[in-house]
């Protein structure tokens, strides 16, 4: 009888990826631990090794193919001895599945552990339509993963004093896949990798900036730049106005944000309203793949120390980004993702796409929702929210982050000190829960927002509820 | 520990110890000599220090008023330190950093007193326009890249600069300073390593004044001779007798000859002291006025710089009369930051950013 073997997830967000070779093929033994594939994600090339005795019966899917579903079955394995017991009676997978080596353990599992975050995967485009780009420039499908790369690119082949610092950025080609390539065209002077020592290099780009560089310093996320955050705020943002505009700190920090897939409390944190607190910082925090690269173009280039947020989880998605020779867009900008007339949903970063979600929900309610994409956080673009509101009379706030203290907080108070006559509802907010974000799949599942809340936020303040 | 630094003979070690390296095989600069100053030089250093010691009085004294306000660091016995080092630089080509207590560091360079005395006053005529204040000033103008307030950050951001000058190939050192109670903070070791790896082109100065506000270095410090503070990086250290200004200089020579050649970072410990409190509020509990006492007595750098002037035949009047010149210009300074006019209200919300979103 024979063992199935499946597409392992490799990383805890992926969901499908290439097997690009076998190793092993038909009439091979294996033991446990012997290498049997490479498979290849949007993130790494990985290996895949055998987890028990046998020999392989029949190769299902062929090397090369693209988009295998995890837990897709591969191949087959034909047991012998205790190798052939019911799966349900094999002993558990012993060795944790490490990062480089991930065990094929999907048969002894009870079940595929699902992440709270597929919550904010509905993977929404927004449109096309941005005041900066004219209409009718031609668009190419591209991940926010490429445009971010393409802005760096971009920007260190246009200014020399321009060069990006942070772990993992240049040999390892960026932990989550984002500097690749950059060590290949710009050399190691200019592509740096740092030791794990947060504090130490936010502080030496800082101090690079008021030498006259331009550093861009990677995060590999930002939980780990609350060791660095007195050199951001202390340093970078206040330079200039502590030395009455002679000393300034032109940087860029920059790294994934907010939650990501079941990595637990320590590494699931939205830190947008930390730093969008702080006078003297640009805070950007973009969505789709067009504004990831005009706007970081316009974070490279700008004079001012620039905070920019990415998510893991938007990383791999594909958008539209327009053709053009420079794409560059304005920083302190909102957009109008999907205009409406009923009530505005305002948001930014993986919120957009939780949004965009719910719009389309109420649409087939008879409710015509407007969403905006604050791009920036940091100045916020209060003008192109209170003219939503003027329009639609309600807003509700969604945001992938907690509800204290938060962006949400700041458009509900914005809301009521200037445009209070045009409330014909309160402000609500749409965030997470009010808890360290927990591991287990259910209680994740429930401290993240989801569509389905801003569905019911927004039929509240219509009153439709 | 905090034994006085002796003085010491013309031509003379300039350090007082070097590390004695687990690895000989390690590069280390040469040993240092006690730097042999014309008399032009001596005078100069002389009126440098002496233009810091009347400064620092002066606004003590304006504190004491109630025209400064928050803290304010005086560099008071500290002199030799800032004028012996930036006395071998070279002016707009290497950049230097250092904390709060950068009055002295200012001067030094050459910074007029008047900027800086009306930006201790909070005016609109200060360095910083009245809005950075006794612990954050700058001159970009001069390669002076600050006065910072958080203890240690400054070591970070002169690694950048250091990372700047190489990056450029401009040729530069930066000289960051930091105080023994920096020499606690785990950022200084982050750039340590990092500076040393990418053989940075950095002098990182210690000054070493006994106390971290009102702790000892003995109580703080498991190793309490800073200069080994970077051996496990592999960066070489010296310590040097700070309150001797030729000790300084010719230590800093060193310093820079090695650092140059691309070797990358040093590590000087200066042994200085402040007669001072840490800052004006500083109750003074932590030590007794016999031993301020005795080091102004033995180990004054102003006092030592006299000896040896007076030696080579400069007459008593002659600094007498430079003295009197530095009082003045002092007194000068002093009532230009007293009667200049406060900030503009609009100064409140320039320069936040640079650029306009």
């Amino acid at each position: 009888m024979g063992l199935e073997i499946k597409m392992p997830a490799l990383s805890p967000t992926m969901e499908e990826g290439t097997l690009a070779k076998w190793l092993v093929k038909e009439g091979d033994e294996v033991k446990a631990g012997d290498i049997m594939a490479e498979i290849e994600t949007d993130k790494a090339t990985m290996e895949f090794e055998a987890v028990d005795e046998g020999t392989i019966e029949k190769i299902l899917i062929a090397e090369g193919t693209d988009n295998v579903k995890v837990g897709t079955v591969i191949a087959m394995l034909s047991g012998e001895g205790e190798a052939a017991a019911p799966a349900d009676e094999a002993p558990k997978a012993e060795a944790p599945a490490t990062p480089q080596k991930a065990a094929q353990s999907e048969d002894s599992a009870p079940k595929k552990a699902e992440s709270g975050t597929a919550n904010l995967s509905g993977s929404k485009a927004t449109a096309v339509t941005d005041p900066a780009i004219p209409e009718g420039t031609e668009m190419v499908k591209q991940t926010v993963r490429e445009a971010l790369r393409d802005a760096m690119a971009e920007e260190m082949r246009r200014d020399p004093r321009v060069f990006l610092m942070g772990e993992e950025v240049a040999e390892y080609q960026g932990a989550y896949k984002v500097t690749q390539g950059l060590l290949d065209e710009f050399g190691a002077k200019r592509v740096i990798d740092t030791p794990i020592t947060e504090h130490g290099f936010a502080g030496i780009g800082a101090g690079a900036a008021m030498g006259g560089l331009k550093p861009i310093v990677e995060f590999m996320t930002f939980n780990f730049a609350m060791q660095a955050m007195d050199q951001i705020i202390n340093s970078a943002a206040k330079t200039n106005y502590m030395s009455g505009g002679q000393m300034r700190c032109p940087i860029v920090f920059r790294g994934p944000n907010g939650a990501a897939s079941r990595v637990g409390a320590q590494h699931s944190q939205n830190y947008a309203p930390w730093y969008a607190a702080v006078p003297g910082l640009i805070v950007i925090a973009p969505y789709d793949s067009s504004d990831a690269k005009g706007l970081l173009k316009a974070a490279i280039r700008s004079e001012d120390p620039v905070v920019f947020l990415e998510n893991e989880l938007v990383y791999g998605r594909s958008f539209e980004v327009p053709q053009v020779e420079d794409h560059v867009l304005p920083i302190g900008k909102a957009r109008i993702v999907r205009p409406g007339k009923d009530v505005t949903l305002v948001s930014y970063s993986i919120g957009v796409g939780v949004a965009l979600e719910a719009a389309e929900t109420l649409a087939a309610d008879g409710i015509d929702a407007e969403v905006i994409d604050l791009r920036t956080l940091r100045p916020l673009d209060t003008a192109t929210v209170l003219e939503s509101l003027k329009k639609t009379n309600r807003i509700v706030v969604v945001e992938e982050g907690w509800p204290v203290c938060s962006i949400a907080s700041e458009i509900a108070a914005v809301c009521m000190e200037q445009g209070f006559d045009d409330l014909d509802a309160p402000v609500l907010r749409v965030t997470n829960e009010d808890v360290p974000l927990p591991y287990a799949a259910n209680l994740e599942k429930a401290a993240l927002i989801d569509a389905a809340r801003v569905v019911k936020a927004a039929r509240k303040v219509c009153y439709r509820d | 520990m905090a034994k006085p630094a002796s003085r010491r003979a013309r031509n003379a070690p300039a350090t007082t110890s070097t590390a004695p390296s687990a690895d000989h095989n390690r590069e280390r600069p040469g040993e240092p000599e006690r730097y042999d100053a014309s008399q032009e030089e001596l005078l100069e250093f002389y009126r440098q220090m002496l233009l810091i010691r009347r400064f620092e009085e002066r606004a003590g004294q304006l504190y004491g008023l109630g025209l400064i306000g928050g803290f304010c660091h005086l560099y008071i016995g500290q002199e030799a330190v800032a004028v012996g080092i930036q006395s071998a630089l070279t002016p707009g080509k290497d950049s230097v950093i250092t904390g709060y207590r950068d009055h002295g560091h200012m001067l030094a360079y050459g910074i007029d007193p008047k900027i800086i005395m009306a930006e201790l006053t909070g005016r609109e005529a200060g360095i910083s326009r009245g809005k950075g204040g006794s612990m954050h000033m700058f001159s970009v103008e001069h390669k002076f890249f600050g006065g910072h307030g958080i203890v240690g950050a400054q070591v970070s951001l002169g690694t950048g600069l250091a990372f700047s000058h190489k990056y450029n190939e401009d040729g530069g050192v930066c000289v960051a300073y930091f105080g023994d109670g920096a020499a606690n903070q785990g950022q200084v070791y982050e750039s340590f390593n990092m500076a040393e790896l990418w053989k940075l082109p950095i002098i990182f100065v210690i000054e070493n004044n006994q106390y971290a506000m009102g702790t000892s270095v003995a109580r703080s410090s498991a190793e309490d001779q800073l200069y080994r503070r970077g051996e496990s990086f592999r960066i070489p250290g010296m310590q040097v007798d700070g309150m001797d200004v030729l000790a300084v200089r010719g230590a800093t020579e060193a310093a820079l000859e090695y650092v140059r050649s691309g070797k990358g970072p040093i590590l000087l410990e200066m042994k200085t002291y402040r007669y001072r409190g840490h800052s004006m509020s500083d109750p003074a509990k932590y030590r007794s006025r016999d031993e301020v006492q005795q080091m102004r007595d033995t180990s004054d750098p102003i006092e030592g710089i006299k000896k040896i002037l007076a030696e080579a035949g400069v007459k008593e009047e002659d600094m007498k009369a430079i003295d009197t010149k530095i009082r003045k210009d002092v007194s000068e300074a002093a009532d230009f930051a007293e009667s200049s006019p406060e900030p503009d209200m609009a100064e409140l919300y320039t320069d936040v950013l640079v650029e306009q979103y």
